[in-house]
């Protein structure tokens, strides 16, 4: 839902960082979004599309890259990844510890590189 | 050409979040953003805190709404300051829009500002303002699996408020299922059941808010 907010200050970087390099024509966008970081995909692309339409970064591609979910248990400090819906309630894999864990990757949401002529 | 970033895409809105944070800390302020879905009783949860504390504390609100500033008028009813931010749709608020805020706000003397956030369990979550705690209401009107459906909220909140107890009675809500689920996502956090309405639980809510102040003013 706030995919718009993100890709405007997504597209602040881009073009900060062409700037800094003298690019001009930008070819493809490289995001990282954790699972947990509630973004649509979908509607993310749909917002760079509308935000790059008739502007110089108009056409340039967006890859989107999403992270797993990973958690250290609390009690034995085995790391697991589950893969459920409801992945925070997941059990640890190895001693059935419930509560407590440790969120390890889930909450990224960062620009990874940017291919640009 | 490849140009490697790696750049918190939100780094914008942190950077004036963490100004945002210093000026609070430099004024003594408790800051807490109230995060919960339309109509769980944000509004009534701090008409009932402004009114009840106002000898204690000097508060202030900022409100955020797609639309309309009634309940910036609520608020302000109650004496507190009050000032209203429409975010014309916009599903969130944001650093920005709390530091353009702040211009209508007088911080010297200031003990606690609540931001109200707009309706939402999803988007404000990602958006810090410059607060000290995360607040989430819920309200037993709501599905009882709210925090297994929206576990961010949850997960970085420091109290999770569960208000309109008083319904209970008359609703399916399971309050065991909520409180499991949310302590399940986040061990850390402080649940206190509460009635905005008959005024049940509010006193709990006040010792946590005399607790953080008192610990911020020290700080």
């Amino acid at each position: 839902m706030h995919e718009m907010s993100i890709a405007t200050s997504l597209l602040n970087i881009i073009r900060q960082e062409m700037d800094k390099h003298g690019a001009t024509k930008l070819i493809s966008v490289k995001v990282v979004f954790g699972k947990l970081s509630n973004i649509v995909a979908d509607s993310l692309d749909f917002a760079f599309e509308v935000l790059t339409k008739d502007t110089v970064l108009e056409g340039a591609k967006l890859e989107i890259e999403e992270l797993p979910l990973t958690m250290r248990c609390c009690k034995c400090e085995t790391e697991f990844s589950p893969e459920l819906a409801n992945a925070m309630f997941a059990p640890c894999p190895e001693c059935g510890e419930e509560f407590g864990h440790t969120l390890l990757t889930g909450k990224e949401l960062y620009l990874e590189n940017i291919q640009a002529e | 050409m490849e140009i490697p970033v790696v750049r918190n895409i939100l780094e914008a809105n942190d950077r004036i979040a963490e100004q945002l944070k210093a000026l609070f800390t430099q004024h003594k302020i408790l800051v807490l953003n109230l995060i919960s879905s339309p109509g769980a009783g944000k509004t009534s949860l701090l008409e009932r805190t402004l009114t009840d504390l106002k000898d204690e504390f000097t508060m202030a609100v900022i409100e955020g709404d797609c639309m309309t500033d009634n309940d910036a008028r609520r608020v302000a009813a109650t004496g507190a300051q009050a000032v209203q931010i429409n975010t014309e749709g916009g599903c969130h608020l944001d650093s920005s829009m709390v530091l353009s805020a702040l211009s209508s706000i007088t911080l010297d003397g200031l003990d606690i500002l609540f931001v109200e956030n707009v309706g939402n369990l999803v988007c404000p979550v990602e958006f810090d303002v410059g607060e000290d705690a995360k607040i989430a209401l819920l309200s037993v009107t709501e599905g009882d699996d709210k925090p297994e459906k929206y576990p961010l909220l949850f997960a970085e909140s420091q109290v999770m408020l569960l208000n309109k107890v008083d319904l209970l009675p008359y609703v399916d809500f399971d309050v065991d299922v909520a409180l499991r689920h949310a302590g399940r996502i986040n061990k850390d956090i402080e649940m206190f059941q509460v009635s905005c309405r008959s005024g049940e639980g509010l006193d709990i809510w006040y010792d946590w808010l005399r607790k953080e102040r008192s610990a911020k003013a020290q700080a």
